[in-house]
């Protein structure tokens, strides 16, 4: 993610090291820009427009004709059927369940990844033995690739497992709960299992956003008398609000489009119990022959995906958007 | 002159490129049936991506270059569910590229047909259909031949026999009710009866597939598989035999998370490993065993475990199916609809007695064409062999019968039932209501 950008050697192209420019004066400079300047700007943009083009907007577009038809991915597209693909979705009580999950991962993980990130972030920030390392050991679970982190857990949990087995050695010897097994409970292993992969990324966020808090303003709060928590509740915490805002961006987006993890570790079941957007629309669609049923499955998790993107950039990250984009 | 201008240049370079690389992502070469001249090359795609299923089959396809100079074979295995969801049919939709494919036959095989996908090698192979028999029904499509069968069997269960004998179970059960007297005596003797790998679907499902054959006639059977008709009694007959069946709760703890082939932990894993007495699965059994048994000890010379037996689904006092029935499927190939003669040849020749011989001896699974049985060589595979070879009817699995949206329905209805949710008429409900997105 963010941190594999930083490159910090010098700048290399395919051509060689760049040169350092020199530095005309000023009228010149403005009259480079206006020459070749739009010629430039489609060199830069063309070939990522290119692919952007290719691999996601025409696949959106094709996705969404599909949606109206039946069909089953093979032979020509013939059978219009209208909208009955989208009534047949939002009229499955498991399509609906499927996307209560999603909604129930968004909430959870705002309301318990949230709290919990910034907490052990305000703590590592603190100078403390060892913090290097608690810091890198938080961040494994993050670097860790999603197949092998849902494989690892679907070998550790079930019953009788390594998981049960270290439970029964820190004495707790009776009846252990299917973790995987039992729709009652799978739905909160999973989410365990999530936390655990994505704490680690909310720890960093945390971490770097609280770099940026001066510590000038904590020390003059703590020359006015304001005590540890008075100082982070009051100058950190809003201080910090950009990041956090950011965060459960990232968040809300990555839980509506959980997939991943959950084939792996439950494939959605048992009975459904996990089953998220994404993973019906792969079971549904692609599994059962229906790609028409499953574009249009596809699309609506695109426009909630969509919807809430904006309303959040809109409303909630409207203040810390000011600025960053230039206009004119 | 122009300092910025070479950096231009290189960046209009940059760009070619970038444009060159994407239109280099097109699907390249595959002209088949063309090339120059009298060159021919077949691209043929299967899902033997374990040994010795791979090195047979590229043995297989050098020797037919061999026979057949001015013949390429290019032949590559992909995982199972990736090539039969999703590259066969994004290649069948480009009309080029591919020759010979594998073919799971039945519903989808009706699928690809109606869209003119697939050959009709009919006339080219009338002899071989007429040798094979009734196992190249599930690769007709009315009366019309469109594929070939390398591999046909019957499901049944698998069971430890030593784990028996401790429980104090004399020969196998024949009778359903000696069935529920065999689990009781397992479970007196602290073994887990049998592992069901729920959490897949369809390994569950088997056990309907079974009760439903029980309960059914032949003709009620292939009516369904016609125009989707699930109207007769024996339908939910099945699913309260089921019921029944699942209350005796003779599975696998945890069963509805199991998988049915992926490591130790995993329904085959807990036979293989002695862990639980018996399984009910398809032939392939012991070659999945092995292949766990290969991981979890490390040693690539292990082979199925020594202890396996097998014996048909128990007889149902009064039930109204043929008692001789049996349920099975098997794996073949079809030729595209584009593909040159040659790959119909290749196609016999895969179906000759000698090559289908050699892949009884590899025990790679069971051959079809008459006259390869005596390749062989694993006792259990005999077994499964003499009971297909006894059954008067051979149901293909109603999965694959029914096809993707019908099949995965039902699937989904009987693992319901596993896990105490739905009922016997649900999942005929959940049957049709998928009938009627069709």
């Amino acid at each position: 993610m963010a941190l594999s950008t930083m490159n910090t050697g010098p700048a290399v192209t395919a051509a060689g090291p760049v040169p350092t420019p020199d530095r005309p004066s000023a009228p010149a400079r403005r009259r480079r820009q206006r020459s070749g300047g739009l010629l430039l700007i489609w060199v830069f943009v063309l070939p990522a427009l290119l692919v952007y083009t290719t691999f996601v907007l025409v696949p959106v577009a094709l996705a969404a004709v599909y949606s109206f038809f039946n069909w089953n991915g093979l032979g020509p597209l013939d059978r219009f059927i209208g909208v009955d693909n989208y009534a047949r979705a939002l009229q499955d009580p498991i399509f609906l369940g499927a996307m209560g999950h999603n909604f129930a991962i968004v909430a959870l993980s705002l309301a318990v990844q949230g709290p919990l990130a910034i907490a052990i972030a305000l703590l590592l920030n603190r100078r403390m033995r060892g913090r290097a390392l608690i810091r890198t050991l938080i961040f494994v679970p993050y670097v860790l690739s999603e197949v092998v982190a849902g494989l690892a857990f679907r070998l550790m949990l079930p019953p009788g497992g390594p998981v049960d087995t270290f439970l029964t050695s820190l004495g707790w010897t009776g009846e252990k709960p299917l973790w995987l097994a039992d729709p009652e409970v799978a739905f909160w292993t999973l989410f365990a299992v999530i936390t655990w992969k994505y704490l680690g990324f909310a720890i960093i966020l945390m971490l770097a956003g609280l770099q940026g808090v001066p510590e000038e303003l904590s020390e003059a709060a703590a020359i006015d008398g304001a005590s540890w928590w008075q100082t982070q509740r009051y100058i950190t915490l809003p201080l910090l609000g950009p990041t956090i805002r950011i965060w459960a961006f990232l968040s809300m987006i990555g839980s509506l489009q959980l997939f991943d993890m959950v084939f792996i570790l439950t494939g959605g079941g048992p009975l459904n119990a996990t089953e998220t957007m994404a993973t019906y629309m792969v079971e549904y669609g692609n599994g059962r022959s229906q790609i028409g049923y499953g574009s249009a499955v596809a699309v609506i998790l695109f426009v909630v995906s969509l919807v809430i993107a904006l309303a959040y950039q809109r409303f909630v990250l409207r203040r810390d958007l000011r600025g960053a984009i230039t206009r004119g | 002159m122009n300092r910025r201008a070479p950096r231009r240049w290189a960046a209009l370079a940059l760009t070619g490129l970038a444009i060159g690389s994407l239109a280099a992502c097109a699907p390249a070469g595959g002209t088949s049936g063309g090339g120059d001249g009298d060159e021919v090359t077949l691209t043929w795609w299967h899902n033997g991506t374990g040994e010795p299923l791979l090195g047979f089959w590229e043995d297989v396809a050098a020797e037919f270059e061999e026979a057949n100079p001015g013949v390429n074979v290019e032949v590559t295995a992909y995982q199972n569910e990736e090539l039969q969801r999703t590259l066969i049919p994004n290649q069948l939709r480009t009309g080029s590229g591919l020759d010979l494919f594998q073919q799971w036959g039945a519903g989808e095989l009706a699928a690809q047909v109606e869209a003119g996908y697939v050959k009709d090698i009919s006339d080219d192979i009338a002899e071989r259909v007429d040798e094979l028999g009734g196992v190249v029904a599930p690769w007709q499509v009315d009366g019309a031949t469109y594929g070939l069968p390398f591999n046909f069997g019957i499901s049944g269960f698998w069971y430890n026999t030593e784990l028996f004998e401790q429980a104090g179970i004399e020969g196998t059960p024949e009778t359903l009710d000696e069935l529920y007297d065999a689990i009781d005596k397992l479970k007196a003797a602290g073994i887990t009866p049998i592992a069901v790998g729920a959490g897949d679907g369809w390994p569950a499902a088997h056990y309907w597939y079974h009760f439903a054959l029980k309960s059914c006639s032949p003709e009620v059977l292939q009516q369904a598989q016609i125009d989707y008709t699930f109207d007769d009694a024996c339908f939910v007959e099945a699913g309260e035999l089921l019921e029944e069946f699942i209350g005796s709760d003779p599975f696998n703890e945890g069963f509805l998370a199991t998988s049915a082939q992926q490591g130790a932990g995993s329904s085959a894993g807990l036979l293989a490993t002695g862990n639980a007495a018996m399984e009910l699965m398809g032939h392939w059994n012991p070659g999945v065993m092995g292949g766990i048994l290969q991981e979890e000890t490390g040693n690539a010379d292990a082979t199925p475990p020594e202890f396996l037996g097998w014996f048909n689904f128990p007889a149902i006092d009064g039930a109204q199916g043929d008692p001789t029935a049996a349920l099975g499927g098997g794996d073949g190939f079809s030729c595209t609809a584009w593909a040159p003669p040659e790959c119909t040849e290749l196609l016999e020749y895969i179906t000759s007695v000698e090559v289908q011989t050699r892949f009884g001896e590899i025990g790679a699974g069971i051959p079809v064409t008459p006259g390869s049985e005596a390749g062989i060589s694993d006792p259990n595979l005999q077994q499964v062999l003499a009971g297909l070879q006894e059954s008067t009817y051979v149901q293909l699995w109603l999965d694959t019968a029914y096809g993707p949206t019908v099949g995965g329905a039902m699937n989904e209805g009987i693992v319901s039932l596993f896990g105490g949710q739905g009922s016997p008429e649900s999942i005929i409900d959940s049957m049709r209501n998928a009938a009627a997105t069709l």
